[in-house]
């Protein structure tokens, strides 16, 4: 057998791809439809997208979702190489079951949970001494940021525990100082790791609704949250739009990176 | 001055910067959840009278176990809805592994470049968000959805079939979802499989079959058990599926807590009801840690 595939195995393959892919190929195609009627083709249209323009509701959460993945990717992944840092570094320190434990926890926990024990966290604090004044974009940044650290600890653990340390031992001994180090040494060989674990990370919180909706506020909806309050309402070719617009982007994004990774390993 | 201070707290600030924030926002939330999950409910901002509290009469504590009671006490209500994930996140466990098994056998044994692209293709699905593509399902699904129009136009259904709100559209969901996670591992344990192993039964006149349940199966079984916990604990308590495809029969414990905290406002029992949705993702959990240390060493 060696390489060759049973036909029954590929033909299931074939079906579990399709199960992936129709779907969202069938809504790319319909939200090119003019009809209003989501399932009668009228005919070629670009309305839809058009429309999105113009629809202020939905480009603020969009701001808004773009400002607070951003902001809660970066702190996750400075967060994240810490714990990385920590695991793999230091061979033990106190504390380091805890960190393991609640490092990994969040990875597991279902999202309601995590953000109905966020939200009740900070009504009490905010009972206690007045912070958060209510909730809003910093409330769902703090959120985002602490799933997605662990996360990002993850991805940027493989690769440090992966890398030569032969590199970083002879710059200690020609002299160099720790951050000096870490800095010229350690941090160019990770980074992609990096990279890698913040565009993790900002996707995580870009798509997230559910703890998103616990902990934001009157006034502070995503973008994942509009869609949701749409969804409910029924099928419509804007939604469709959205999401295709949505879906491409981040398609983009994950082959350029796969064609960038690909690269460095043809070099090796 | 700042080089000395970075040698001498530098380590000290690697572990505690990352330990002071998840006790902040993970740990102390958890505990204030139970908490509240043993606090009375009452009508008032917030609507809970804390079990635990420091206030100007010094410290107290008065843990009420009404919450609990009534959970049992309204078991069709809330009990119903634990098992009922149960049974839907272990019978999408074992649809996702029948679709992913030959998906990353495929993967394993193709050539280079083809094995590279359908990787892509596994992993694409998994960085676009869950709500869209459930969206993209209802759009399939609905009774006037794409499936139905076409069955109906090729005179195969006189009317449309009940495919939303059913057992069927949440496995449909849970297997768009899920599938990918359910791949990876066993695509890693198919992938090393030594080709000399199956050539050698084969010339010892092994069946197709025979190589697959003797040598194939039992070698890759850790990525199996690794894919089932990697499906089985998020299908568990996923909200998205059961709230969009899933009718009042799907309903599972991620819908009840929010329905529990948005629209009845009870956040004591949605507390509750969370800590229940802990305690049955726990046991899988903890296995899936031990079995992640034994393949360590």
């Amino acid at each position: 057998m060696r390489r060759n595939v049973p036909f029954l195995v590929k033909l299931l393959a074939i079906i579990g791809f399709g199960i992936l892919y129709v779907p969202v190929i069938m809504m790319m195609i319909y939200s090119f439809n003019k009809s209003k009627l989501v399932s009668v083709w009228a005919g070629f249209s670009t309305k839809w997208y058009k429309e999105l323009w113009t629809d202020d509701i939905l480009i603020t959460a969009l701001y808004k979702s773009v400002l607070i993945g951003i902001s809660s990717a970066t702190i996750s992944t400075i967060f994240g190489l810490l714990i990385a840092i920590a695991f793999v570094r230091f061979a033990s320190f106190r504390g380091r079951l805890f960190l393991s434990l609640v490092a990994s926890a969040p990875l597991v926990m279902p999202e309601a949970v995590t953000g109905l024990s966020m939200l009740l966290l900070f009504i009490a604090m905010e009972a206690s001494f007045g912070w958060p004044s209510g909730r809003g974009i910093d409330t769902i940044m703090i959120a985002h940021a602490t799933f997605g650290m662990c996360f990002a600890a993850v991805v940027i653990q493989t690769r440090l525990r992966d890398m030569d340390k032969s590199l970083e031992e002879a710059a200690r001994d020609l002299g160099g100082r720790q951050p000096f180090v870490f800095l010229s040494i350690t941090f160019p060989l990770i980074l992609p790791s990096i990279i890698a674990a913040w565009l993790l990370s900002f996707t995580l919180s870009f798509d997230d609704l559910v703890i998103a909706s616990f902990v934001s506020g009157p006034g502070s909806s995503t973008l994942p949250i509009v869609i949701f309050s749409k969804i409910r309402l029924g099928v419509s070719p804007e939604i469709n739009a959205v999401a295709t617009l949505m879906i491409l982007s981040i398609s983009a994004f994950v082959i350029l990176g796969s064609l960038l990774v690909l690269r460095r390993d043809g070099k090796k | 001055m700042m080089r000395i201070f970075f040698q001498k707290y530098g380590f000290l600030l690697v572990i505690w910067l990352p330990v002071g924030w998840l006790s902040l926002f993970f740990m102390l939330p958890l505990i204030e959840m139970i908490n509240v999950s043993f606090s009375e409910a009452r009508r008032a901002v917030p609507p809970y009278n804390p079990a635990f509290q420091i206030g100007e009469k010094g410290i107290s504590f008065q843990p009420v176990f009404d919450n609990y009671l009534l959970i049992y006490d309204y078991w069709g209500d809330y009990l119903w809805p634990a098992v009922n994930s149960i049974r839907l996140a272990f019978f999408s466990t074992v649809w996702c592994l029948f679709f992913a098994y030959p998906m990353a056998w495929w993967i394993a044994r193709s050539k280079k470049p083809l094995q590279h692209i359908l990787l892509v293709l596994v992993l694409m699905p998994f960085w676009t968000s869950s709500l869209l593509r459930m969206y993209a399902l209802i759009g399939l699904l609905n009774p006037n959805g794409v499936i139905n129009d076409f069955l109906l136009w090729a005179g195969i259904i006189v009317t449309p079939i009940q495919m939303m709100q059913t057992d069927f559209s949440i496995y449909s969901g849970m297997l768009l979802t899920y599938l990918p996670l359910m791949i990876l591992p066993l695509y890693a344990s198919l992938v090393r499989l030594d080709n000399a192993l199956l050539e050698a039964a084969a010339d010892l006149g092994a069946k197709n079959w025979d190589i697959f349940r003797t040598i194939i199966l039992p070698l890759s079984l850790p990525g199996v058990i690794a894919g089932c916990l990697l499906v089985f604990i998020p299908a568990v308590g996923e909200f998205v599926i059961p709230a969009l495809l899933g009718g009042p029969e799907q309903l599972m414990l991620g819908k009840v807590i929010w329905t529990e905290f948005f629209r009845n406002r009870d956040w004591p029992v949605a507390a509750a009801i969370a800590i229940i949705l802990i305690a049955i993702i726990i046991l899988p959990v903890v296995y899936a840690r031990y079995q992640d240390k034994e393949g360590l060493s």
